[in-house]
């Protein structure tokens, strides 16, 4: 019963990172096109860092802004903030019919596809995605970090705080890189971009869905603890 | 709004597009010369050899006002909707982009539900356009992966500089000029890019003030109109490179890169040669990090007598070729280009695309040979002009007329419309289809966009 209530959040953050990575629109499309403008299978692997690594500071950020404003405000406050957040974040999405940055083009450097998958993850909210796990995500010795005494005290428990948030991020962000990288190979070499006719759904469609009831979790989480 | 697959029509490479089902319609603009109260057209053509109204006009949609001189127009989304870069596969191929090179006015046309009774669903006017990006005069439509680009001949007031501006793919607002430096470009005619180098490539024709009154016979002597190419920064939009053609090569239109994103050349005809009279077809390509180009192709002049010419070709006892169309097949194997002079169409095999091979022509219309059709013996007027291949590369259709204030100096007897349509040896060769001659009567026919997508509207960054 304690081992499931440890592993559940942990399970999630894999999960939303195998989420995350299926999308093409966080990366391994993009994996695939460079590797077929050059040939090589190389320029397909050598995308995916770049992109794991723009992908892991856009959600890490949300990571470090939670850590830090659980030490400001009380749990059931950030969940219920985290929550108006995600609902009001879904709600923008929809209403600017799924907008993100345009600015980059087909020849990018490394760091430019890091720069990218940083701005796809953020435009698309990956990062807040994960509110409700890391707010979740508290460690013991951080509970009373409010109630602790002295600035050494606020500052244990801020890194404790932040370092399960980053350490959250991580595990998240590996699920994200193993499945596109999954996919940008079996894509690339196996089954060819055609397949994306059929098989590319409307994710943007259960993205806004995913968004919205990780608000409204967040929001149930947040009231219970009331 | 909401569609759970990416539009059918959409393809991620130009191979897979050629496997693409048959077009069932085509849309063709319809101008009228007369200068009455009748307002300019997009007509609904079946093009399905199955139906019993093959060959006909079976939908049109007319503009809200008249003498707008409609021209080009194209797709408000296609296949490069699945670039990677800026994904939005569910938009669907659903509005036609109808730009007036008479009045300005932009028409934003809605082919769904029944594509056969296409509705007006906006007019951008040109104050919006004037305002916004300071151009006027559209002309070329190209569905970019993020928003609609239309190029423009010039300035409200008739001179330069012309260039590019930009539509919003939802809202069809003029977001504003494209250009952040534009180097040394001062004409504009057509643009097209290669998605995978970054890269857009511009032409030159003139200004307003220099085309709308027709070919201005001392202009065109001292070489004042276009001879150049422009090639800029897509992404950064910024001018990077100029190619000459050399003044002697006037007017330099249609560009038609290679579909293969990985490849990185193009075609772009000239349309007369102060030295002989000749049209030319030209190669640019990518070398050592810039651009160069070649000149692959020179059709030249035919003789003819004085009489049989209008006023202004009388002084040279030759008709020039004219290509004025040029278009690439799907596969970038078949390059099409439209002698409206001579009234040919010509095909050439490019699959090297330095030692193009003639492997097909046919004769219709032209200044003094007025060749018929199997369908319609003749005299026609008017000759091959804007020239539209099929998806699969099997079907090439055309129209005869070129530009009203034009026209009317090449073929002052007034040219009467029609539209027809090529088969196509998948080896080469081509040959007329009997059963299609369209008669669009003293009405003029333009560009012509096939339903689902065509050789020159989709561009793909997958090869």
């Amino acid at each position: 019963m304690a081992d499931l209530g440890t592993a559940w959040p942990w399970l999630s953050l894999i999960l939303l990172g195998a989420f995350h990575g299926l999308n093409p629109a966080m990366g391994w499309l993009f994996a695939v096109a460079l590797g077929l403008q050059e040939g090589r299978l190389r320029a397909v692997v050598e995308a995916l860092l770049p992109i794991a690594i723009g992908h892991a500071a856009s959600t890490g950020l949300v990571a470090i802004a939670i850590g830090l404003l659980q030490l400001a405000v009380s749990r059931e406050l950030l969940l219920l903030l985290g929550g108006a957040l995600l609902l009001a974040f879904a709600a923008y999405k929809v209403a600017t019919r799924f907008r993100h940055p345009r600015w980059v083009g087909m020849r990018v450097k490394p760091h430019e596809l890091a720069l990218w998958s940083f701005l796809m993850a953020t435009a698309h909210g990956a990062g807040l995605m994960l509110v409700p796990v890391l707010a979740h995500l508290r460690p013991a010795s951080a509970v009373p970090a409010l109630a602790t005494a002295g600035h050494a005290g606020h500052a244990m428990a801020a890194g404790s705080s932040i370092g399960s948030g980053l350490a959250a991020v991580a595990l998240h962000t590996l699920a994200m890189f193993l499945v596109m990288g999954l996919i940008a190979v079996v894509v690339y070499q196996e089954v060819g971009v055609e397949v994306l006719r059929r098989a590319w759904i409307n994710l943007d469609l259960i993205w806004v869905g995913a968004l919205a009831l990780a608000g409204l979790i967040t929001l149930v989480l947040g009231l219970w603890a009331l | 709004m909401a569609v759970w697959r990416p539009d059918p029509t959409f393809y991620p490479s130009p191979r897979s597009a050629m496997k693409a089902p048959p077009e069932e319609l085509a849309f063709v603009v319809r101008i009228n010369p007369n200068g009455d109260s009748r307002p300019d057209a997009i007509c609904v053509v079946d093009v399905n050899p199955q139906s019993s109204t093959y060959g006909q006009v079976v939908g049109e949609v007319e503009m809200t006002h008249a003498g707008d001189e409609l021209h080009h127009f194209g797709w408000n989304a296609c296949s490069s909707m699945l670039c990677p870069n800026a994904p939005h596969p569910h938009v669907e191929r659903r509005y036609l982009v109808v730009p007036a090179l008479g009045s300005s006015r932009i028409y934003i046309v809605d082919t769904k539900p029944d594509p056969t009774r296409p509705k007006i669903v906006k007019v951008i006017e040109p104050e919006e356009v004037a305002d916004r990006a300071g151009y006027a005069k559209g002309h070329t439509v190209h569905c970019g992966p993020d928003g609609i680009y239309i190029s423009a001949l010039g300035a409200p007031d008739g001179d330069g500089p012309g260039g590019i501006f930009i539509l919003d793919h939802d809202s069809f607002d003029v977001l504003g000029r494209w250009e952040i430096d534009r180097g040394d470009q001062y004409l504009h005619y057509d643009f097209w890019w290669h998605l995978g180098y970054d890269t857009m490539v511009t032409s030159e024709w003139g200004t307003p003030k220099m085309v709308e009154n027709g070919v201005q016979g001392d202009l065109l002597l001292e070489g004042q109109y276009g001879h150049r190419l422009h090639f800029w920064d897509l992404r950064r939009r910024r001018h990077v490179q100029t190619i000459d053609l050399g003044k002697e090569h006037q007017i330099a239109l249609e560009l038609r890169p290679a579909h293969d994103p990985t490849k990185s050349y193009g075609f772009v005809n000239t349309v007369v040669s102060l030295n002989d009279l000749s049209s030319s077809i030209w190669v640019w390509y990518r070398k050592n990090g810039s651009w160069d180009v070649r000149k692959v192709i020179d059709i030249p002049a035919e003789p003819a007598e004085e009489d049989q010419l209008p006023d202004i070709l009388k002084p040279f006892k030759a008709v020039p070729p004219l290509v004025t169309d040029i278009d690439l097949s799907v596969d970038d194997r078949f390059l099409y280009v439209s002698c409206w002079g001579t009234g040919e169409l010509r095909q050439y095999d490019v699959s090297d695309p330095f030692n193009p091979k003639l492997t097909g022509s046919v004769h219709i219309g032209g200044i003094v040979r007025r060749a018929g059709h199997p369908a319609a013996p003749g005299p026609l007027n008017g000759g091959p002009q804007m020239v539209e291949v099929s998806r699969d590369g099997r079907r090439v259709y055309f129209t005869n007329s070129l530009y009203l204030p034009w026209d009317a100096q090449f073929y002052p007897d007034g040219i009467r419309g029609w539209m027809v349509k090529l088969d196509v040896n998948p080896e080469g060769g081509i040959s007329f289809d009997p059963n299609f001659f369209l008669d669009f009567g003293d009405q003029r026919a333009h560009q012509i966009r096939l339903q689902g997508g065509d050789a020159s509207t989709d561009s793909y960054c997958f090869p």
